[in-house]
């Protein structure tokens, strides 16, 4: 059975995701990267935003 | 020329007619790619493309099951019904999961919800990736 972080839970779920809107959502390869890894990015920070806003709720 | 001639029956769009009617079954890559992903890409030629889905969608669905992920296999409430969708959308991997029983039927540990939740997502991606290739042979997007 695969153990893993929640932070990398996060980290593969963005991959795989941005890798499939990347391809779906743009037509030319050079802008498939720049929208996978703007994908990525907006996947991981908001999910570190939203830990951070519900761990200070929480307190 | 101030109007436009889609749709209209000029020399241009009759060649282009022709050709998509020639062309054979319309929907086959949008079945295709429901049952295997990246399979509706493989057909247009799209090799690169067609990789990076099948391997995405393979490896989340896989990575759910690693985790103890649950497979759906009624629906019993609303949750259930949405679960059972998001899981059809892996076409193929699905039913063959289900006959031969992978998955759990309990949700006992944290890391099998995230699996749960892998394997209904790579269903969705499947189907947005099916629609692409959809799209693809019908011309909507090159």
């Amino acid at each position: 059975m695969l153990h893993t972080s929640h932070f990398a839970a996060v980290l593969l779920f963005a991959l795989f995701a941005s890798v499939v809107f990347g391809i779906t959502q743009r037509e030319t390869p050079r802008r498939m990267f720049r929208y996978g890894i703007y994908c990525f990015t907006l996947f991981v920070c908001s999910a570190v935003v939203l830990s951070w806003v519900m761990f200070l709720i929480a307190r | 020329m101030l109007y436009s001639q889609k749709g209209m029956a000029t020399a241009a769009n009759k060649q282009v007619v022709g050709q998509n009617s020639q062309q054979g079954f319309v929907y086959l890559p949008l079945i295709a790619g429901w049952l295997v992903p990246g399979a509706g890409h493989f057909l247009l030629r799209k090799w690169g493309r067609g990789v990076l889905i099948a391997a995405s969608v393979f490896g989340m669905f896989s990575l759910g099951l690693a985790m103890k992920g649950r497979i759906y296999t009624g629906a019993q409430d609303i949750l259930d019904m949405l679960g059972m969708a998001g899981d059809l959308g892996n076409g193929l991997l699905f039913l063959v999961c289900r006959v031969l029983g992978v998955g759990a039927d309990q949700v006992q540990v944290t890391t099998a919800d995230y699996g749960t939740k892998f394997i209904v997502v790579a269903g969705l991606l499947n189907v947005i990736a099916a629609v692409d290739a959809h799209n693809l042979r019908t011309g909507r997007k090159s």
